[in-house]
Formats: structure tokens, C-alpha cells, sequence
């Protein structure tokens, strides 16, 4: 019941929806950066969200599947094939004991998630199977793929399900097509007032390019530097994936996924969680435009979304 | 100590951050008593285990609570944000116990100085004290935890005098040591894995600071009670070897 790597692509990691609870330790929440797609691939196999998927970033792996699996994508199509063909995404797909699965040219986004049904035989750690990459715990061996490690299947002989019905797959078309876009909507931050309306109008009314050096940590981003109105510390408190941190050079970094879990630099905004799927499908190199929504609004379309997700839930 | 409607509520602000964290602010300043109330909310909440909310997460001044605003119970039209504030303020209102109760104190031993604490004789000379004076200084204030953050079981410990309020470096060393004991701002820190920091480092001590083997992963916690005891190097060896 295992899957060999054959290569490990550019960055392969467990997640699922992050390690909480522990913050007050100082552990990272970590998880899937994309918390949407890594939803949408268990769903459509009929899995519970929480189980690990496989976070695929950029440039994907090449796995060798001992025995027959039935798997599912979702979010960046990084063309995955088994044995050389072409597998689409959200759909349920087997495959055959000694067949390989491989990824290829990047045709969209940044980070896919592979879901196997059943799940991945991963211990957690602290109630999670997220991978802690800078801590060196979870998912497996703390760490992304390396060529050569053997990935266990929980279960095998699972019934297949044949496909998705098609209101299912509308349904899930739907919410991908959320994760496209270069807007990013936000709320004020912790620190907003500070800037004063010159920064705010500018952070609102300019480009910002992700960086190379961002990773599943934080997203630097670079334009206009953003100057605070005061040079009044700011305390160490508890910071958020989407919290947008200003340190003194002006460059705001995005806190994401594997964030530290207290910031004391100034934070000027808050990326609404309903656009944190579509910020991590960003790629570097990509430029963001940002704007501003009400509380109120953000909250809505994070349960209008939580919705439609529930009627994906397969009845049990 | 149980105390006052006016003084358990009084100054504390609820301030969202962003659609899934709500910030109950107890003050702005590095204070023990601010400190104190912080963390015995925190605490509090953990009991009150309100429905949604997923980490729990005292600082200095104040006590971050992340939420899922979709596993919010929410009462007619209100929102997350309107529902969590209303539970958070019936849960400030009741009565809770500012007290701690007894805390634990922890003797974390340091081998001060040289290849452990290469910023020892710098950060004498800038107070005019001898190295061993500054050690007996160090040693000599039983610290609190504020708070636990910047990764996996690293300590916020204070406050030392005003001897020892001195800034971070302008240059952060690329790596620290895991273990490493530093102090700016008249906090100490102990480094919990090898990182970049900016902390002037004074020592070292054989313990882990975390361990995510151990049942306990972290060996401190907020609101802890820490004294540091000076060891040669000789015994910083003898510990590391026999893991205690």
C-alpha cells in the first residue's frame, strides 16, 4: 500500500487545515496554503476535509503507485498524467497498481493539491498532519518529498467512486474559478490609523510584486514603501495567515501559512480569508492590487462560501 | 483574588483582526500586572471553550483569539464578529479569577559568556559592570513569561532593570544556536532552534526549549516563573550529555 517518489518536484508537502490550538506555545499553524482546493480534492473523493493532502508547489512530483489508488486535484493545473494521461481536475481517477503519476507544464496557478481516497498513512503530530517545515515535525518527517521515500496508503480497496454528479461538479467549478484574479480584497489592519490616509491611499492605489524570496511563510511584496505616521513601537500580539506586516523598509510582507504566531512589526491590513485560497495560488513575480471591503461583507462571503462547501459534503 | 466589576473590565478593549481573530486588549505596555490579567483571561477563555474559536493566544498586553467565523453560533442576522464579541463580553463581565494561583518555577541552567554568549563582555562594558557582576545581575531577578512566540517554545522573559534595557543589534547574526540566552530591552529570550536573531547573546543553556518528542513539547509556558542559575562549561557538557 505505498507510493514511491521518483522525483520530488520543487516543493511537496502534507497539509491539511493546520495544526491549531498550539499557538500559545508558539507553534505554527502551518496547513494547506490553498485551504480551499485542499477541501475540494478530499470532497470530490468523498474524504473528510481533514485528511492530508499532497501540497504541490510549482513544478510537481513523479509517484509510483504500488497498488491501485483512486486520486483527485484541485486547485494549479501543473498537467498531471498517469502513464501519460492526462488526469482532469476535481475528478475521481484510478489508478492501476505500477502506474505512474507525474506532473508537467505549469498551466495555471501556483499549488495543487493531490488527494488519495481514503488518505495518506501519516502520523500526526500535536492532532495534525500538517508538515512544520522550519520546525522539522509533521506530515512526513517534518519535511518536503525527497526522491526515494515511500508514502503509505491508509486503505485499499475503498469502493471507486465512479464520478461526481454534474450539479457537483458545477458547484465545484464555481469555487475554483474564485481562486483566479489579481485582486485581493482587505480589511483594515491592527496598526491601519497609523498610516494615514497618504500609505493607505497608496498601499490601495498601487501594484505590489510578490517577491522570489516568498515561500509558504509569508509573501514579500515590493512597490511603493509605506510609511507609518508614528515611530511608536508595537507590541508583540497575536498575528493571523493574511496579516500584511510593514517592517521599516516600507515592503509589506503577507503572513501565510507557516507563519510565526506573534508579529511585532506595524500591520496595516488584513487579507479577507475569503481571498487567502487566491493569494496562494499567486505566483512570484505576479502583481497584486488590493481594496478594501467591510467587515461585514467579508464575513458574509466566507459563509456563503462555507455553503456551498457543505452541500459537497457526501452524506454519510 | 476575586475583584470588582469596574477593574476586571475597565480598559479592556475588543478589537478585530481581520474576519477570524478578535484582540482582547488589556493595556499597551510590557507590564507584569497587565501581563497577569492577560494571561489569566487567556486561561479563562480556555475554560469557556466558546464555540468556533481555535487558538487562544496571550502576548504582552493582550489575548489574540483566532476563530472559524463559519463555526460561529450565531443568533438571527448578527455576524461572527457580532456573536463572538457578545460571547467574549459575557464571558469578561462574570466573575473570573485574576489570580493565578501558584505558578511553577523553573531554574534553567546557563553557562554564561565566551563561545556561549559571545555579547557578554560588550554588553558589560556598555554598563560599566564586570562580566561576572552582570552574570550575578542576570541570575539574581526571578523573570516571568509574557509570552511564548516568534517560533516553537521561545520564551519572552521579564523585566530586568533598567541595566539591562539595552537595544537589539543593528545587525542580526545570521544564525543563533538553539539554547541561546539573550537579552534586550530588559527582556530575556532563549533561542528554541537554530535561527537568525538580533538579541544580544550573553549564554547558553543545555535544555531544550522544545522538543516535539516530548509529551510537554514546550518546556515553558505563559505566565511561568524563571530563574537562571550560572554553570561552568563542564557542566553544560555533563548535561547535554546526560540529557537533563
Amino acid at each position: 500500500m505505498t507510493v514511491e517518489v521518483l522525483k520530488p518536484g520543487l516543493f511537496s508537502s502534507f497539509q491539511d487545515l493546520g495544526r491549531t490550538g498550539h499557538q500559545h506555545l508558539g507553534i505554527s499553524v502551518s496547513g494547506a496554503m490553498d485551504e480551499l482546493s485542499h477541501r475540494l480534492a478530499n470532497l470530490v473523493l468523498g474524504n473528510d476535509e481533514r485528511e492530508a493532502t499532497l501540497e504541490i508547489t510549482l513544478m510537481g512530483p513523479t509517484l509510483r503507485f504500488a497498488v491501485q489508488a483512486t486520486v483527485a486535484w484541485c486547485g494549479a493545473d501543473l498537467s498531471p498524467a498517469i502513464d501519460g494521461t492526462p488526469v482532469p481536475r476535481a475528478t475521481p481517477t484510478p489508478v492501476p497498481a505500477g502506474a505512474t503519476l507525474q506532473f508537467g507544464k505549469r498551466l495555471s496557478g501556483m499549488r495543487a493539491y493531490l488527494a488519495v481516497r481514503g488518505g495518506f498513512a501519516l502520523a500526526p503530530v500535536m492532532g495534525s498532519t500538517s508538515t512544520y517545515a522550519r520546525a522539522g515535525f509533521g506530515g512526513y518527517e517534518g519535511r518536503a518529498l525527497r526522491k526515494g521515500d515511500v508514502l503509505g496508503l491508509k486503505s485499499r480497496g475503498l469502493p471507486g467512486i465512479a464520478s461526481v454528479s454534474p450539479g457537483t461538479a458545477a458547484a465545484v467549478q464555481r469555487l475554483h474559478d474564485e481562486l483566479s484574479g489579481l485582486t485581493i480584497r482587505v480589511l483594515p489592519g491592527r496598526e491601519w490609523e497609523q498610516f494615514g490616509a497618504g500609505a493607505q491611499q497608496t498601499l490601495l492605489s498601487h501594484p505590489y510584486r510578490i517577491a522570489a524570496q516568498s515561500d509558504r511563510m509569508g509573501y514579500r511584496l515590493e512597490g511603493q514603501a509605506l510609511e507609518r505616521s508614528t515611530t511608536d513601537d508595537v507590541l508583540s500580539e497575536a498575528v493571523c495567515f493574511g496579516t500584511m506586516q510593514v517592517p521599516p523598509d516600507g515592503q509589506p510582507i503577507v503572513l501565510m501559512a507557516e507563519r510565526q504566531t506573534t508579529g511585532g512589526y506595524p500591520k496595516i491590513v488584513q487579507v479577507a480569508s475569503v481571498d487567502l485560497p487566491r493569494l496562494a495560488q499567486r505566483a512570484p513575480g505576479e502583481s497584486l492590487r488590493f481594496v478594501l471591503i467591510a467587515m461585514e461583507k467579508a464575513q458574509a462571503l466566507l459563509l456563503a462560501r462555507e455553503r456551498v462547501l457543505r452541500t459537497l459534503i457526501p452524506a454519510v | 483574588m476575586r475583584v470588582s466589576e469596574p477593574s476586571r473590565t475597565a480598559g479592556v478593549r475588543l478589537l478585530a483582526s481581520g474576519d477570524q481573530c478578535l484582540i482582547v486588549e488589556f493595556g499597551r505596555t510590557i507590564d507584569l500586572g497587565i501581563n497577569r490579567r492577560a494571561c489569566a483571561f487567556a486561561r479563562r477563555l480556555t475554560t469557556a471553550a466558546l464555540s468556533g474559536v481555535t487558538d487562544i493566544v496571550p502576548s504582552f498586553s493582550s489575548v489574540g483569539l483566532h476563530y472559524r467565523a463559519a463555526a460561529v453560533p450565531l443568533q438571527g442576522e448578527e455576524s461572527p464578529l457580532a456573536a463572538l464579541r457578545r460571547a467574549v463580553e459575557a464571558v469578561l463581565a462574570a466573575p473570573w479569577d485574576m489570580d493565578e494561583g501558584a505558578t511553577r518555577l523553573l531554574e534553567i541552567p546557563v553557562c554564561y559568556g565566551d563561545d556561549f554568549g559571545p555579547d557578554l563582555d560588550e554588553v558589560a562594558q556598555i554598563r560599566g559592570l564586570g562580566r561576572d557582576e552582570l552574570i550575578r545581575l542576570h541570575t539574581a531577578t526571578t523573570g516571568r513569561v509574557f509570552m511564548i512566540g516568534f517560533a516553537p517554545g521561545h520564551p519572552y522573559i521579564g523585566l530586568w532593570d533598567e541595566r539591562f534595557a539595552i537595544s537589539r543589534r543593528s545587525t542580526p547574526r545570521t544564525l543563533v544556536p538553539a539554547g541561546t540566552v539573550a537579552i534586550a530591552n530588559r527582556l530575556s529570550v532563549v533561542y528554541s532552534f537554530d535561527v537568525p536573531g538580533g538579541w544580544n547573546l550573553i549564554g547558553r543553556t543545555p535544555w531544550a526549549m522544545f522538543d516535539a518528542k516530548r509529551t510537554a513539547p514546550c518546556l515553558l509556558r505563559p505566565g511561568d516563573s524563571v530563574r537562571f542559575v550560572a554553570i561552568t562549561p563542564a557542566e553544560f557538557a555533563a548535561m547535554q550529555r546526560t540529557g537533563s
